[in-house]
């Protein structure tokens, strides 16, 4: 299992900002099934000081997600929690704004650079949007989304594999959290669009014009 | 004959000190068998050279190899001969570059044939557009140029029967062409020659899904074999950079090698049947689909590998292996060519059968290719190594060949064999990964020009070979080394800004002598083509070549597929 691009442009920056002395501990947090623990060694062999693996085996939609990263925020009392846009698998870029919601917290999404200043307790983020780019200074503690031009994600090389190995994964329930995973969502269909259809290529203006007129109706 | 006298002089007195005081009949005389037609009266030095034009610096080449390999003692003269006139020869030999000399036995083409071929091929058959011919003329390397004024363009087998038929008839010389991305110059005309592109044949003909078996045209590109393949759930058994141009006939013909010969083996073993179109035109059809048929010669297997000289592949029917849903990619560095065998050894054992390719890349490589491709960074950026190992798995069970790979390269760093690596997370790192040992051709055209030699050589030896050519070159050039370990192929590439014969003069014939002393090959998968048509003695017996010679007589009686390729070439005057 890989983690979500986006989460691991989040997760890049969390260890940057920890490089450059910025943040004192990195801690990444996964929700779902067993499988997440392997991503989670990833995430450890990239950088990150320790793990919470959040097992849940069944489907997740966004707002419990945020509900059960809300009581780990309380638990543990960061000073930034960064994540990635959103999910490839769902694409629904809510997360992020819902913790952001619930904990009452400023946030700073689709962040093409994040500027921390640690004395004013603020941090500069450059969001893309359509029209371009927009710079807002938020209040830490504060929720950031992460757009792909942030940053390179770094490979986990095997040597930080192997020490991996030695970092911590402390597992939880939802119920530990004392969260309810419900939904007021239900999937009801979900369908391909459909098949383009191949193009002809045609050997000489004639048979174009031939083609316009007698089959596509345009001239 | 008239612009010889200078020459003449020169050779003569070059003949003089390459051979002595010995009695040289002998000597000539095997010669003349062995390299079919060079000379063709053993008689008289003066007259050996006769019709040479520019052709008698190759032939003092020649001599000087093969005196070489009959072990005559004429060594004590050589060394006086290096100082006077073989030296002027040899430079003569690099800017040269083995350009041949016409075979004035091939007619040209004329409005009659053009009009012909028209009325066989249609309109859109026949291109003479110069744009297309100027494409069609040059090859991949930009290093040659042939003059062809037409270029044909047939859509099914009949038609190139009926091309060939006719062209044996007139002796017109032809060029089979596929996707034109040979690296030594076989897929474009020397001179004139007729193009007989087969892009247009690119029909798949049959999938048989329980056997694997494919049957297609031999236009189709193999990338689209690939995707085409993809969907049905499985892949082609040959995978090279070129994909993306090359065609299945060319592949056939050049008997390709690629990334994951360890794993799939050779075309020779993939390849189940051929449909060919011999000189006068005749079909020869083997496309069998058949696993296992012992009746008779299997004749398809001398196509396979013929560079276009023996016929023009039409069909190939292939075996095509499953497509195993776990892929592993994983990049490593380690600091000395010996680490580099010893976990390749490990590899085979450890991994076993789902090892799928085992490339390796020095670091003048990783150098060119991050300094010239974009979007490409280091994996492993935090040192310098000094080469780079790309190894990858296919299997059937992903929680199964993870474990197995990441317990083999624990245990290389662990044993100090591996000094840093990555493992590829998802398919956008995997293919990051092979983009870097996949660029390195393209990173060596963009950085000026490259001098390109594809070696296969005892594994224990291959890098010897690169740190004598970066001792002997010096700073005149960058010595870039990468390939297939696996297979036990070096490309060993030698880039430089502009092509220099004072550098060329250092690599040949040197390269190939060090390679023939090895028992190596001058050319382990890119084939002779133009480039090495008179270098075969280096890695193949005087009888043999002597052999191949009479079957290609055979085949081809008036030469007109693919001339002045592959083989040594004939006297003109030998054919009659």
């Amino acid at each position: 299992m890989s983690m979500n691009p986006f989460c691991e442009i989040a997760l890049e920056e969390a260890l940057r900002l920890k490089e450059s002395g910025r943040a004192s501990e990195v801690v990444a947090v996964s929700i779902g099934p067993a499988q997440c623990a392997e991503t989670l060694r990833t995430g450890l062999a990239m950088g990150a000081d320790r793990a919470i693996h959040v097992e849940y085996p069944g489907t997740l939609y966004p707002l419990s997600v945020a509900k059960i990263l809300r009581a780990i925020v309380d638990a543990e009392k960061p000073g930034l929690v960064i994540l990635g846009k959103q999910a490839i698998d769902d694409d629904c870029n809510q997360t992020g704004q819902m913790i952001a919601g619930l904990l009452k917290w400023p946030q700073g999404t689709f962040a093409s650079k994040v500027v921390l200043d640690e004395e004013n307790k603020v941090a500069t983020v450059d969001r893309e949007v359509d029209g371009g780019l927009e710079t807002l200074c938020l209040d830490l503690p504060a929720v950031i989304t992460t757009d792909l031009r942030l940053n390179q994600p770094r490979y986990a090389t095997l040597p930080n594999i192997m020490k991996a190995k030695s970092k911590v994964i402390k597992k939880v329930t939802p119920q530990d959290l004392n969260v309810q995973i419900r939904s007021d969502l239900e999937v009801v269909q979900v369908t391909e669009p459909p098949k383009r259809k191949a193009g002809v290529i045609l050997s000489s203006v004639d048979e174009l014009i031939d083609k316009l007129k007698n089959e596509a109706h345009v001239i | 004959m008239e612009n010889l006298t200078s020459v003449h002089r020169l050779l003569k007195h070059s003949s003089r000190n390459l051979f002595g005081r010995r009695s040289n009949r002998k000597i000539f005389t095997s010669i003349r068998s062995l390299s079919s037609g060079l000379i063709c009266k053993p008689v008289q030095i003066s007259e050996h050279f006769k019709q040479v034009n520019c052709f008698q610096r190759q032939i003092v080449s020649v001599h000087v190899g093969f005196i070489r390999s009959f072990g005559v003692g004429i060594s004590a003269s050589l060394p006086r001969v290096q100082g006077n006139g073989f030296r002027i020869h040899h430079r003569n030999l690099a800017s040269m570059a083995s350009i041949p000399i016409k075979n004035q036995s091939f007619a040209t083409v004329n409005s009659d044939d053009i009009s012909y071929f028209k009325k066989i091929l249609g309109e859109r058959g026949v291109v003479q557009d110069e744009e297309k011919l100027d494409d069609a003329n040059t090859d991949w390397m930009r290093k040659h140029k042939g003059s062809s004024k037409l270029m044909l363009q047939p859509k099914d087998t009949q038609e190139v029967s009926q091309i060939l038929d006719y062209c044996n008839s007139k002796c017109l010389a032809v060029v089979p062409q596929g996707g034109n991305t040979g690296l030594v110059g076989g897929s474009v005309p020397v001179f004139d020659e007729v193009i007989i592109n087969l892009g247009l044949m690119n029909n798949i003909i049959s999938f048989d899904k329980v056997s694997g078996i494919l049957v297609c045209e031999a236009g189709c590109i193999l990338e689209n074999l690939i995707s085409f393949l993809d969907n049905e759930g499985h892949i082609m058994p040959l995978d090279l950079g070129a994909k993306g141009s090359c065609q299945i006939g060319g592949n056939v013909s050049t008997n390709a090698g690629g990334l994951r010969l360890i794993r799939y083996g050779s075309l020779h073993g993939s390849v189940l049947g051929l449909e060919v179109v011999l000189a006068n035109g005749t079909v020869l059809d083997m496309l069998g689909t058949l696993r296992k048929d012992n009746t008779g010669y299997d004749l398809k297997h001398l196509f396979i590998g013929s560079e276009g000289s023996l016929g023009i592949v039409t069909k190939v029917s292939i075996l095509t292996p499953p497509k195993l849903s776990s892929v592993n990619l994983a990049f490593l560095a380690c600091d000395d060519y010996s680490s580099c065998q010893k976990i390749l050894s490990e590899a085979k054992r450890k991994l076993g059968e789902i090892l799928s390719a085992f490339e390796f890349l020095d670091k003048y490589a990783m150098d060119l290719v991050l300094k010239h491709l974009d979007g490409l960074r280091d994996p492993l950026p935090s040192s310098k190594h000094n080469f780079y190992i790309l190894i990858e798995t296919t299997g059937s069970t992903e929680s199964h060949d993870k474990e197995k790979l990441e317990a083999f390269l624990i245990h290389s760093i662990e044993s100090g064999m591996l000094t840093d690596g990555v493992l590829a997370q998802d398919i956008n790192q995997a293919s990051s990964f092979w983009r870097i040992r996949e660029g390195v051709p393209e990173a060596l055209m963009k950085a000026g020009a490259v001098y390109k030699y594809d070696l296969s050589l005892p594994p224990e030896k291959m890098y010897d070979l690169v740190e004598e050519m970066r001792g002997r070159l010096g700073t005149a050039a960058n010595v870039v080394a990468y390939g297939h370990l696996g297979d036990g192929n070096l490309h060993l590439n030698i880039s430089t800004q502009q092509y220099d014969d004072s550098v060329l003069s250092k690599i040949e014939p040197f390269v190939y002598e060090w390679t023939s002393k090895q028992r190596g090959s001058i050319s382990a998968e890119h084939g002779l083509g133009l480039m090495k048509a008179n270098k075969i003695h280096y890695s193949k017996s005087a009888e043999t070549v002597q052999v191949m010679t009479i079957i290609k007589k055979l085949l081809d009686p008036k030469g007109i597929l693919n001339p002045y390729k592959v083989l040594p070439m004939n006297d003109p005057k030998n054919e009659a």
